[in-house]
């Protein structure tokens, strides 16, 4: 018994460190007064002030947070429409094919996808005279068409584990089917909704790939920043920005968590005495 | 329940002519046409997949006929959307919004009525009252018990006090005694107010209790229209006698015809037994049937009664109130019979027990003939 207890906290041991041992050290050296990444040389907080004083980082994270807000939610919306037109129009034309194309973004390789949009942006500016320069529209426009895919899988899903007598309780009690979608079916599906805005918020935040192809000159997001400066070798005030932004998500993470976890709770309770009370 | 109810107005209140639904090749309902009166509470009986839940919706509005016409009280239902007939449904899984309280559940179909908000919150509190949830009014539906809910499902579709009202097996998902107290209270709502009920059901118990007209469903099609103890002393045919209760069937050749009797020979009983029947002529063969209560059981060879058959108590249960007896003949078929416990004795000493020398008795006025079927 002992024996395979100490076999599993071992396996646990290795897999948390597996996962986590490069996240600490890299938040280890953030701390680091050396300027060589990887030299331990005492206790610093200077790389955070160099950090937030450096108007390049601070000008690349104001441009990812604005084309993340913006593309996840014009992203959940065409996704969600999508969504709703393969999970409730049973019989179209093309439904296979809309469905295939749809999905297929998600197992294409992100550099087709980003060559693809380039050469598109590329020849609208030839023949429409638009985009006249790639930027913050391209970009946009580029993180919109790929994120949205996942947006439209996530509301599928929920969409096909929901009882659709409820909509059509809605339609028999008199409700046009727009006002169903108001009333009855958004509602239902908005955790779905708004979990799929938060996938195509971050894909958006961390994305290089498809930003590199898409952008223009003068804008640069801060994956594009980081990648461009670890090539020219790892320095500790990048180990501080990736800190920041493990920081950010493992707080954001940690208050969804403990909310989703009270309303299970309270859920719980109101089964237990419903249960009860009829009893 | 049936017979005291008022007799309800028969009519064609609600017409289904020649209504037939496809689904690809497969034919879910096959040119039914069916009347049925203002303020009649009337079921549609049969097994899974028999059409009835199809007929059900295309009267709802969510499946439109693929051939025939559907008019309720008088105006023709073609084209016309759900959202716009005057029929309301009760779901069988209740389809109660998650999100919305038992008091908005039950409103949600007044948004769309034009009255006062007033005279709005006076109707929702008229409807929990009828189904006894007033005090449950602000709860979710995930707080709510399945009975209570159904309650909800039931209030909300009569809210708008549409013309018709259809359930789709309203009591399916109830435990046993509650579902006996729900289907009373069903059908005192539906006296109250008035309303035409349309039920869809597969348990024959919900459909006698519950309905004053039954329609027997098998493939499609309606095998035979009625009052509860019409469809059960009077099937029309081998499937539906089969169907409704339980029976005892044998095979039959007729062989003598006297007017209205009729006598058969079943080689599974090993005699030869008279029926009150017409129609048939010697030679014929016959599905020959007769449901266990309408058997006589007893212990001394009853005197000048015809249809005596000697038989041995292979089995039987006590149920309280009667036992159900099988009872193996020479020929080695068994037949069910139920005996009434009329009389306060041990279980041994009823009116036999096993291995005990029986004769039954079928009068030939229980008995009935059936022609088989393809």
């Amino acid at each position: 018994m002992k024996q395979r207890s100490t076999f599993l906290f071992s396996v646990l041991a290795f897999g948390l460190a597996f996962l986590y041992v490069p996240i600490f050290s890299m938040i280890f050296f953030s701390f680091n007064k050396s300027r060589l990444a990887t030299v331990w040389g005492g206790f610093s907080t200077q790389w955070y002030g160099k950090l937030f004083s450096n108007s390049q980082v601070i000008d690349a994270a104001v441009l990812s947070i604005k084309i993340a807000l913006l593309s996840a939610t014009m992203a959940t919306i065409l996704g969600t429409m999508a969504g709703l037109a393969l999970a409730r129009f049973r019989q179209f034309r093309g439904r296979a094919l809309m469905s295939g194309l749809v999905t297929a973004p998600l197992i294409m390789p992100e550099v087709i996808t980003g060559i693809s949009s380039l050469l598109l942006f590329i020849m609208m500016a030839e023949w429409l005279g638009w985009p006249g320069q790639r930027g913050f529209t391209t970009i946009t426009i580029a993180h919109i068409t790929f994120s949205m895919t996942y947006v439209t899988v996530i509301v599928q899903s929920r969409l096909a584990a929901m009882d659709m007598s409820i909509e059509e309780a809605a339609m028999d009690l008199g409700s046009k089917p727009w006002q169903v979608l108001r009333d009855v079916t958004l509602p239902i599906i908005s955790p779905a909704v708004l979990s799929g805005w938060l996938l195509a918020f971050t894909i958006s935040l961390d994305d290089v790939v498809i930003t590199s192809f898409t952008t223009g000159p003068g804008y640069t997001t801060l994956p594009m920043l980081i990648w461009s400066k670890v090539k020219l070798g790892v320095t500790p005030d990048i180990n501080a920005l990736a800190s920041v932004i493990v920081t950010v998500v493992a707080v954001g993470v940690a208050i969804s968590a403990v909310i989703l976890a009270r309303a299970d709770k309270r859920r719980e309770r109101d089964i237990q005495m419903a249960i009860a009370a009829n009893k | 329940m049936a017979e005291s109810e008022p007799s309800p107005s028969q009519g064609d209140f609600i017409r289904i002519e020649g209504v037939t639904k496809n689904f690809g090749t497969f034919k879910a309902v096959d040119n039914v046409s069916l009347n049925i009166g203002k303020g009649e509470l009337f079921a549609l009986l049969g097994g899974s997949g028999c059409g009835k839940t199809t007929l059900l919706r295309m009267l709802a509005g969510f499946e439109t006929p693929t051939a025939g016409r559907i008019f309720i009280d008088g105006q023709d239902m073609e084209g016309v959307p759900a959202y716009d007939r005057p029929v309301n449904m009760m779901f069988q899984s209740y389809a109660l919004f998650p999100h919305m309280t038992v008091a908005a559940n039950v409103g949600y179909g007044l948004k769309h009525e034009d009255m006062s908000p007033a005279r709005r919150q006076d109707r929702v509190k008229e409807m929990l009252a009828m189904v006894q949830l007033s005090h449950l009014a602000d709860r979710k539906p995930h707080q709510l018990s399945g009975g209570q809910r159904q309650r909800v499902a039931l209030a909300r579709s009569l809210a708008k006090l549409p013309k018709l009202l259809l359930l789709d097996e309203p009591l399916g998902a109830l435990d046993k005694k509650l579902r006996e107290h729900t289907q009373f209270e069903i059908a005192n709502i539906q006296y109250k107010l008035g309303i035409t009920f349309v039920v869809v059901t597969h348990d024959q118990e919900e459909a006698m209790t519950l309905a004053s007209r039954i329609a027997v469903m098998d493939r499609g099609i309606i095998r035979q229209i009625g009052a509860p103890s019409d469809i059960y002393e009077n099937p029309n045919s081998r499937f539906v006698a089969d169907f409704i209760g339980s029976i005892n069937m044998v095979e039959a050749d007729v062989v003598r015809v006297d007017g209205e009797t009729v006598e058969v020979s079943a080689g599974q009983l090993g005699a030869h037994v008279k029926v009150l029947a017409h129609g048939w002529s010697p030679g014929e063969r016959a599905s020959l049937a007769f449901r266990p209560e309408k058997v006589t059981i007893s212990r001394k060879k009853p005197a000048g009664a015809v249809n005596v058959l000697k038989g041995k108590v292979q089995d039987f249960g006590y149920f309280g109130k009667d036992s159900l007896y099988r009872i193996k003949l020479p020929t080695g078929h068994v037949l069910s019979v139920n005996a009434v416990n009329a009389e306060r004795v041990a279980a041994e000493k009823a009116v036999a027990t096993w291995e005990d020398e029986v004769y039954l008795t079928v009068s030939p006025a229980s008995a009935m003939l059936f022609r088989s079927e393809a």
